[in-house]
């Protein structure tokens, strides 16, 4: 009796741990219909939703890109938001495909977590935001020794701060909140003197603060912040598929072909656009990569290049107005470069 | 004897199947074989899991440095310590926390529990409206009201309030001096610690002595002489070794002196005002449970009313209301962790954050779950030693 009880329970063991490791992440993500999205708490420009309730933003349009790669239409994503601490354990766990959540990619996040991060999406830095209002002498980070700071927990933001204020010799008052709303709240109540983010945060959060125009944003920068979506490790596919549709949106963007024109594109002459965009005879691009051989069509229809990604959420087609910067093509003195699609 | 044993042999004539010992074993054994399983199988699932994710994983992770700084803390700690010394910081913030929330907690449950069983009318319905209040919002709205809408609402440190003794209220938190000690200070503490030897000594000479003569004797102004009077001696002795650290106006806040954070007050006063409702629910029981009779004889033996509650009735309604109080204690110690959404570093808070620097969630969540547990065995064991002490003793 108690060995058939055994034995029934080792073999539910083995089937069930069997399920869990062979499925692959694009096969699930078929099988479900629809791609299911980490994305922040609400960051205007990267991941917020409007007025209707539809998410917007680089890092959801990322979403709905790999979407359209994988399913030929880029609505069907479902979006999770998520705290900067449950962000990791969601991904881990399963509970989401892509992490596309306005993200620092460390060394530690590639090895000891188990990620993988697929690219840079935006090149980010750290910056602090004060009231100047009530701060009037103040115009440099430099003279913050004593303040009380604002910081979201468990984001490389809190140890680059630490690190910072160290490196200065200066003294500080951590502030610390768990959720973005929270820290926003308590900085425009005034609990704290400084606010610090990634800069980019800090032109969006500005925007939400009651009265906008009183906050300024310092100069300094006092870290690296590439920002990008990360997939769990171990299963290789699934990583090609997202990072190769973040290289589609720069090769896009390089070969000038945008939402409007991708039709007209198929007939280029140009036989690189051709051979991105599919047209190419007995091609097996796609395919290979275990997607169809019009991803590229279906990536910019859905959400355009990169560069009108990046214009429509955080550059001059939005309240932003954040200049494209180090986030430009390299061919125009950027950081943004694209392996070669063929 | 010889019939009772052909009783006892009378139900096993059928096969072992329906034998009931037999069957009782079986089935013990059979909980206890499944159970093994089940653990050893998510065991076994989360380590599978981990080394396929590629996710690192043991306890080593405690000994890295942190990295990030913790607002409060009741231990030295910088962001160059380690992760185990920022989750050691998370629960003493947590104990603090407690303890003091569980002492204010029990005196206002008191206070309002017998201000409910009041002839005063309105008394009577001010500790009723209380109860009724607090017991029926969560907690976390508690937590809230006084974060956003008391603390947040107190003038910038600008214009902070002036209290006496050079103490200050602001959104920042409240301000007061601090006791800076100077040499040969430790006499003033000596002499405290003399002083409450020694009163403790006077009150049980005293009750000895009202128990064999019947005479009594000021113990509570000898006391308070003692415990005061000896301290003051040494400080004038030691040579007025005390000075004070006054909370000064700087460029961005209020430097210097001691500064209880909004974090902390509105967690504390949330957790204290929530609690008592139940407490003072859990005491006017205690009181109502013992009976009428017991108040009755003790009027006709002569005792006051104030004598009656202190002597009688109280030491009887203690039995009643300890197991309970227990309970009450446990829950505050465990609503603590809804510190999180006020940015009060505690236990969770702090052990949340390494865990997600860290990326250790699964160590991350039993150091947790074990620390609580602990903390709330060690709540219980002292309560429950308390109970045995103030249980009735059969004469």
């Amino acid at each position: 009796m108690k060995h058939i009880a055994i034995g029934i329970l080792g073999a539910a063991t083995l089937g069930l741990m069997a399920s869990a490791a062979s499925a692959a992440t694009l096969d699930t993500v078929k099988a479900k219909g629809f791609i299911q999205c980490g994305v922040s708490t609400g960051l205007a420009g990267f991941s917020a939703p409007d007025d209707k309730g539809d998410w917007q933003g680089i890092d959801a349009d990322f979403c709905r890109a790999v979407a359209a790669a994988v399913f030929g239409d880029g609505s069907r994503v479902k979006f999770t938001p998520l705290s900067a601490k449950e962000r990791f354990t969601a991904l881990q766990s399963g509970e989401i495909d892509i992490l596309s959540r306005n993200t620092t990619w460390t060394i530690n996040r590639d090895t000891a977590l188990g990620l993988n991060f697929i690219g840079v999406t935006y090149y980010d830095g750290q910056g602090f935001m004060i009231n100047a209002k009530k701060l009037p002498g103040v115009n440099s980070a430099l003279q913050l020794s004593g303040a009380a700071v604002c910081v979201q927990s468990g984001t490389t933001t809190e140890l680059n701060l630490a690190d910072y204020f160290k490196a200065n010799k200066m003294e500080y008052n951590p502030v610390v909140f768990e959720k973005l709303e929270e820290v926003n709240a308590a900085y425009d109540a005034g609990r704290c003197d400084v606010y610090t983010t990634d800069q980019s945060g800090l032109y969006g959060i500005r925007l939400t603060l009651g009265s906008p125009a009183d906050h300024v944003v310092l100069p300094e920068i006092i870290s690296k912040e590439p920002l990008g979506p990360a997939v769990r490790q171990g299963d290789d596919q699934w990583y090609h598929i997202v990072k190769w549709t973040y290289f589609a949106l720069l090769q896009a963007e390089e070969l000038g072909i945008t939402k409007a024109n991708v039709d007209e594109m198929k007939n280029s002459a140009s036989p690189e656009i051709k051979r991105v965009l599919g047209q190419e005879a007995d091609t097996k691009i796609g395919t290979d990569l275990g997607v169809s051989n019009d991803w590229v069509v279906n990536i910019v229809k859905a959400v355009g290049n990169y560069g009108e990604m990046f214009e429509r959420n955080v550059g001059s087609g939005s309240p932003l107005k954040i200049a494209r910067g180090i986030n430009a093509l390299w061919t125009k003195g950027g950081l943004q470069y694209a392996p070669p699609i063929r | 004897m010889a019939s009772q044993d052909v009783l006892r042999e009378e139900p096993s004539r059928g096969s072992f199947i329906n034998d009931p010992k037999i069957r009782g074993i079986f089935f013990q054994v059979l909980v206890v074989v499944l159970l093994v399983a089940g653990v050893w199988w998510i065991a076994h699932n989360v380590i599978d899991n981990l080394t396929r994710l590629r996710i690192a994983s043991g306890f080593g992770f405690l000994k890295g440095r942190a990295g990030f700084d913790i607002s409060e803390s009741a231990i030295a700690y910088s962001s160059d310590s380690t992760y185990g010394r920022a989750i050691l910081v998370g629960l003493l913030n947590t104990v603090i926390v407690a303890i003091v929330g569980i002492i204010t907690a029990t005196i206002i449950g008191f206070v309002i529990g017998i201000g409910r069983l009041s002839k005063n009318w309105l008394i009577r319905k001010i500790c009723t409206v209380y109860v009724e209040v607090f017991r029926n919002i969560p907690p976390l709205l508690v937590i809230f009201f006084w974060y956003s809408g008391v603390l947040a609402v107190l003038p910038a440190p600008r214009d902070s309030i002036n209290l006496p003794f050079g103490s200050f209220l602001n959104q920042r938190g409240f301000y007061f001096p601090r006791a800076v000690w100077g040499d040969g200070s430790w006499l003033i503490f000596v002499a405290l610690l003399v002083g409450i030897a020694m009163a403790w000594f006077v009150a049980r000479k005293a009750r000895q002595r009202q128990m064999a003569t019947g005479q009594q004797f000021p113990v509570f102004w000898t006391s308070a002489a003692l415990i005061v009077g000896l301290p003051l001696l040494a400080y004038a002795l030691s040579g007025f070794p005390l000075s004070f650290d006054y909370p000064k106006q700087s460029t961005f806040n209020l430097t210097g002196g001691f500064q209880v954070r909004p974090e902390f007050l509105s967690l504390y006063l949330a957790l204290s005002c929530y609690t008592a409702a139940f407490i003072a629910e859990i005491v006017r029981a205690g009181i109502r449970g013992v009976s009428a009779g017991q108040t009755e004889a003790a009027g006709a033996l002569g005792l006051r009313s104030g004598s009656i509650l202190r002597l009688v009735v109280v030491p009887q309604a203690m039995r009643i209301v300890i197991p309970p109080l227990t309970s009450q204690y446990l829950n505050l110690t465990k609503n603590s962790s809804l510190a999180i959404a006020i940015g009060y570093p505690d236990l969770t808070a702090t052990a949340g954050t390494v865990l997600n620097q860290t990326g250790q969630a699964v160590e991350g969540v039993v150091i947790m779950m074990v620390i609580y547990l602990a903390i709330s065995l060690l709540t219980s064991l002292v309560m429950n030693w308390f109970n045995a002490k103030m249980a009735l003793v059969e004469r």
